[in-house]
C-alpha cells in the first residue's frame, strides 16, 4: 500500500468540514439533509481506509450499519420535510422556528 | 499508479462536496452529491472493498439519491435560497476545525503508526464478500438483528409521517 493512511484521513476530514460548514450555512432543509450524508460518506471513508490498514474486516461492517442507519435517516427526514411543506408549504428554516424558544 | 487514482478520486470527491454546498439549486446539489457518491465508491475499490463499492452505488446513488430527487421536484421549490445568517458561526467552527487538523498535522508528522497484527476477522484468502459474510453472520449478528429492526421503525414512521390522513382524525401539524 503506497498512499499513507493520513492522506485518507485528511480527505474525509475535508469532506466532513465541508458538511459542518453546509449543515450550518444553507437554509434549505433540503441541503441540510444532503450535508449530513456528506459527513456521513466522510467517516465511511475513513471507516474503509482503517480497514485496509489494520486488515481487518470489522471496518466494512460497520459501513453497512452507518448506510442502514443513513437510509433511515432519509427515508424519515424526508418524510418528515413533505409534512412541514404541506403545514407550512416552505422548507425554509428560517421560517420553521415552532421548537425556538 | 495508485497514487494517482487516489488523488483523481480525492481531488473530485472534495470538488463535489463543496459543489454541494455551494450551489444554489437543490438539483445541482443532489447531482454533486451522486457524482461524489460514484468516485467514493471508486476510491472503495481501490481500498480493496469491491463488495461495498458495490453497495454504495446501489444504495446511495439508486435508492437515497433517487429519493431526495424526488423530494426536491416534488416540493418545486423556489430558487429563494440564500445563505444562512449563521455564517460567523459556520466561519468560527470550520476555521477551528481546519486549525485543529493543521496543528495535528504539524504535531504528529506524516509518520504512519505500525501495521497491527491481523485480528480474528483477518481477511484471509477468501474474498472481500465472502469475509465480510462471514463476519457479519457471526460476531455482528446481534447489530445486524437491531439494524432490520431500525429499517422497519423507519418504514413505519416515514409512512406515517408523509401520509395525508388516517381515517380522518390525524392530528394537524
Amino acid at each position: 500500500m503506497t498512499i499513507p493512511l493520513s492522506y485518507y484521513i485528511v480527505l474525509s476530514g475535508i469532506v466532513f468540514l465541508t458538511g459542518v460548514v453546509g449543515v450550518l450555512l444553507r437554509r434549505n432543509i433540503i441541503i441540510i439533509l444532503l450535508s449530513v450524508e456528506l459527513m456521513l460518506n466522510a467517516t465511511n471513508i475513513n471507516f474503509v481506509a482503517f480497514s485496509q490498514y489494520f486488515h481487518d474486516v470489522a471496518g466494512q461492517v460497520f459501513v453497512f450499519f452507518a448506510l442502514t442507519v443513513a437510509a433511515a435517516e432519509v427515508a424519515v427526514g424526508l418524510a418528515i420535510i413533505i409534512a412541514l411543506y404541506r403545514a407550512r408549504s416552505t422548507i425554509n428554516i428560517d421560517e420553521l422556528q415552532l421548537l425556538k424558544w | 499508479m495508485e497514487q494517482a487514482f487516489f488523488f483523481y478520486f480525492a481531488f473530485v470527491i472534495a470538488v463535489a462536496a463543496v459543489f454541494v454546498v455551494a450551489v444554489r439549486n437543490p438539483i445541482y446539489s443532489a447531482l454533486s452529491l451522486l457524482i461524489m457518491f460514484f468516485h467514493v465508491a471508486g476510491l472503495y475499490v481501490t481500498l480493496n472493498a469491491e463488495f461495498l463499492a458495490a453497495v454504495q452505488i446501489i444504495v446511495y446513488a439508486g435508492a437515497i439519491l433517487v429519493l431526495y430527487l424526488f423530494v426536491v421536484m416534488l416540493l418545486n421549490l423556489r430558487q429563494d435560497d440564500r445563505y444562512h445568517r449563521q455564517w460567523p458561526m459556520a466561519a468560527a467552527v470550520g476555521s477551528t476545525l481546519v486549525i485543529e487538523a493543521i496543528i495535528l498535522t504539524v504535531m504528529k508528522g506524516w509518520t504512519s503508526p505500525v501495521v497491527a497484527p491481523g485480528t480474528e476477522t483477518t481477511v484471509g484468502g477468501i474474498s472481500n464478500t465472502a469475509a465480510i459474510g462471514d463476519v457479519l453472520y457471526s460476531t455482528y449478528m446481534f447489530p445486524f438483528e437491531v439494524a432490520s429492526l431500525i429499517l422497519l421503525v423507519a418504514m413505519i414512521g416515514a409512512i406515517l409521517l408523509a401520509k395525508k390522513d388516517i381515517g380522518g382524525d390525524a392530528p394537524q401539524l
